[in-house]
């Protein structure tokens, strides 16, 4: 049993930091330290969603490059659903989405919608509001990252 | 697991009970191996059975052992269910030299091939009635490429393959007058009708192309196999009507005490190939491709063969004699063994491979046949099986040397020994068998445990429903040495030669979606904002949308009758297992199915003025009941202009103002 969660732990270290080059990986240890999961995450937290993502680093200032890459994302996986406004199409508006989530919460969300629909009470409360399951878009960890960086830039961070 | 562990004995306890007040019989012997058929819900069968699907023209997938049908993929016909031939993407598929031909008669399937062995790429299925090959991509589940054949009629024995996937063959069952004047009377059988035999070659991305065909005597070709392991390199070809008969072929064609089996080196047709010995000639048919980057089929006329007559290059053919009308023609998996059936024969010729050879360098002849050798019976045969029963038509084989043959007029299996010839069982079947499958029976390596007899008829087995009923399969347990009936179930079509492979081969690599990124379909939109309607002449080009719940843009006005409206609808998902619908009321047409990623497209001639719902047919979302829009069509030389929305309002309604 001890074997397995050093095993649990070393694999949450390498999946952890494989994940997050940008992140400082004291952090990443000691996040993965406090509790593993089966799936070498760490355990559920509201704030974070359930997901790959446990720690993302953002830097004060906007990546252009990575918002106009998010932009082109957005124009064919999300566009359908959700306007750059508050206002409700299928899905929320994005209006300072960012000031309401963190952005492990929305990279997860949007790369693990149907586990985050059926475990995470945030997005099961919205799922209530909204009644369509919002779908996998198929997005890369990169594709999330981007997505996320043209919120952003949608909140007006420069 | 633990429930299932627990319920199933109890289940199996209380059906034996239950069965317990009914007589003795075959049923309380079925519910005593119903286990063995038996996967929990949720569970994924061991195997992968696709069936053809006869007079259907499609394929259908089954689980083995349950029984439960997947999916029906369609490949020689219409399936206005999945838009198939009815979408201009698709439409291409079904071409000929004939022209758009939306059915055909799938009788076989054979998978790809390597040392031997089942690799899961590729299944083919034959069109028996305009001549064609398919081929079936594993991983999308989709017919893939169709090939029409030239100077073919009949295409029956096919599309069996070489343990390489060199080359699938296509023989004619119906000789035919064969280039230059084909307008000769009936009578003229024996002087102008020819059968041949094409080798279609299968390039390293499934490509087919006809790399040579055989001229040989009008006789018909019924069914075949590639040799194996020693005899790689040789095909062997039932056939019958040996008598050459050009009517009432039911008593004129089963004359003669031996028809054949013929034995094709196409090794040796390959090196006169290489030495250009063989003849070009004018024809004209059809190679249908379907590409998966554009989501559409492209057809192409082709209009040269190249035809090897046997009867002038020497040594690719040899003729052996094989008593009544032999239907299959089975190599066993050594590759040393050929067993024809001879469908009116009271016993089943065995032949071997080594002796074959020791016979033809021996020039152990007794004569020709259209200037073909025919090899001495006995110079050739390994032995025969006797009075295995009424009417044999198939084999297959399992990896302890064992053969199951089926045979149609006494409705049974019979499991033989292929060395000692010896007869160890025998199980009867409802009704009627055809054909029948262990997987990878017919391969190197075959996978026994079960064998699956295909039923022609099924009389008094189900519910009555009317005159048409349906055809059957039925399995049996072969792990033991008796074999056991553990399930039978419906089938579509009427199910001739199928195949099965473990599950393994396929699933790991089977397609979730068309990748929206690599859609590059001419009428393909990416995103909402670029969704718009465009009127060339009388074509508007309407570029729609489709993403849970709604299409884009959903408003359309400005069409005019005597247009035609194409609407390409890109399905915007990324999700596994959310395609999207599309149907038009009053379309002359089917729906459209779009993938996940993927355009087609459905053309709509309007014959009257008004509006026109459109909406979702597969149930997507909980707001799939307000997936829909409106099409207005205004009489010609209107002046309504061509406009196109999504989300605009409309001013609120007085309803008591007139």
């Amino acid at each position: 049993m001890k074997k397995i969660f050093i095993l649990l732990f070393v694999i949450g270290f390498v999946y952890a930091c494989g994940n997050n080059s940008g992140s400082k990986p004291a952090a990443v240890v000691s996040d993965a330290a406090t509790s593993a999961t089966d799936n070498g995450n760490p355990s559920h937290d509201p704030n974070r969603g359930i997901g790959k993502f446990t720690k993302i680093d953002v830097p004060p200032q906007l990546d252009a490059g990575m918002a106009t890459s998010g932009n082109t994302i957005y124009d064919t996986k999300c566009a359908s659903c959700h306007k750059l406004t508050d206002e409700r199409l299928v899905g929320p508006g994005w209006k300072d989405v960012t000031k309401r989530r963190t952005p492990e919460w929305i990279m997860n969300f949007a790369t693990n919608p149907d586990e985050m629909l059926s475990k995470d009470p945030q997005a099961m409360a919205q799922l209530e509001i909204c009644l369509v399951r919002m779908p996998n878009q198929n997005l890369s960890d990169d594709d999330a990252r981007h997505v996320f960086e043209f919120m952003r830039k949608n909140d007006g961070i420069k | 697991m633990k429930y299932y562990q627990i319920l199933m004995p109890l289940l199996i306890t209380a059906a034996i009970q239950f069965s317990g007040c009914k007589p003795k019989g075959v049923s309380s012997a079925a519910v005593g191996n119903a286990e063995k058929a038996y996967v929990a819900p949720g569970k994924y069968d061991e195997f992968y059975n696709f069936v053809s699907g006869g007079f259907s023209g499609q394929m259908s997938v089954y689980g083995l052992p349950s029984g439960r049908l997947f999916r029906v993929i369609p490949v020689f016909s219409v399936d206005p269910e999945k838009g198939y031939g009815y979408s201009e993407e698709t439409k291409p598929m079904l071409n000929t030299s004939h022209g758009f031909v939306p059915w055909d008669d799938l009788h076989h399937v054979s998978f790809s091939q390597t040392n031997g062995e089942i690799d899961g790429r590729w299944a083919f299925g034959n069109g028996n009635n305009t001549p064609r090959v398919a081929r079936v991509d594993l991983k999308s589940f989709r017919t893939a490429e169709i090939l029409e054949l030239p100077n073919s009629a009949g295409n029956h024995s096919s599309p069996f393959i070489t343990e390489n996937s060199e080359y699938i063959v296509a023989g004619t069952r119906f000789s035919v007058p064969v280039g230059g004047n084909t307008d000769v009377p009936i009578s003229s059988y024996k002087q102008n009708f020819k059968g041949t035999i094409s080798f279609i070659s299968v390039g390293k991305e499934g490509q087919l192309d006809i790399a040579f065909q055989l001229l040989l005597p009008g006789v018909n070709f019924d069914l075949s196999r590639a040799g194996k392991g020693p005899s790689h390199g040789w095909f062997f070809f039932s056939c019958y009507n040996s008598e050459q008969a050009n009517t009432l072929l039911e008593v004129n064609a089963s004359q003669r005490d031996k028809d054949f089996v013929l034995a094709v080196n196409w090794k040796k047709a390959e090196e006169y190939m290489k030495a250009s010995k063989g003849i070009k000639q004018t024809v004209k048919y059809a190679h249908n491709v379907y590409d998966e980057k554009t989501h559409s089929a492209k057809s192409v006329i082709k209009t040269e063969v190249t035809v090897i007559d046997p009867a002038i290059l020497k040594d690719i053919c040899y003729f052996i004699p094989c008593p009544k009308s032999p239907h299959g023609c089975d190599t066993d998996p050594t590759g040393e063994y050929i067993v024809a059936s001879g469908k009116l024969a009271a016993v089943i010729p065995v032949y071997s491979f080594t002796k074959m050879q020791k016979a033809i360098a021996d020039k152990a002849f007794e004569g020709e046949f259209g200037g073909i050798p025919v090899i001495k019976y006995e110079a050739a045969l390994h032995g025969e099986v006797k009075k295995p029963g009424l009417g044999p038509l198939h084999t297959e084989f399992d990896a302890k040397g064992n053969a199951y043959t089926s045979f149609f007029v006494s409705s049974e299996i019979v499991k033989w020994n292929v060395k000692s010839l010896e007869v160890l069982d025998r199980v009867p079947t409802y009704y009627s068998i055809g054909h029948l499958c262990v997987p990878g029976g017919d391969t190197r390596k075959p996978f026994g445990k079960y064998v699956v007899a295909y039923n022609k008829i099924t009389k008094d087995r189900y519910l009555p429903t009317g005159p048409e009923l349906t055809q059957s399969a039925q399995i049996f347990d072969i792990s033991g040495d008796k074999m056991q009936l553990i399930l039978d179930f419906p089938t579509i079509g009427e199910p001739h030669y199928a195949g099965a492979m473990p599950a393994d081969l396929i699933k790991k690599n089977s397609l979730k979606i068309y990748k929206i990124e690599e859609n590059s379909n001419p009428y393909a939109v990416k995103s909402e904002k670029d969704a718009k309607v465009v009127r060339e002449g009388n074509k508007v080009h309407v570029y729609m949308t489709s993403i849970r719940s709604h299409f884009a843009p959903d408003n359309i006005e400005g069409v005019k009758l005597g247009d035609e409206v194409y609407f390409h609808i890109t399905n915007l998902e990324q999700d596994w297992d959310v395609p999207h619908g599309f149907a038009v009321k009053g379309a002359n047409n089917a729906e459209l199915l779009i993938m996940p990623g993927e355009t087609q497209t459905l053309k709509w001639v309007p014959d009257r003025t008004g509006v026109f719902p459109v909406y979702c047919t597969d149930f997507c979302s909980a707001l799939h009941q307000e997936m829909q829009g409106y099409v207005r069509v205004s009489p010609a030389g209107s002046n309504v202009p061509l406009t196109f929305s999504l989300g605009k309002q409309g001013a609120a309604a007085d309803s008591t103002k007139k």
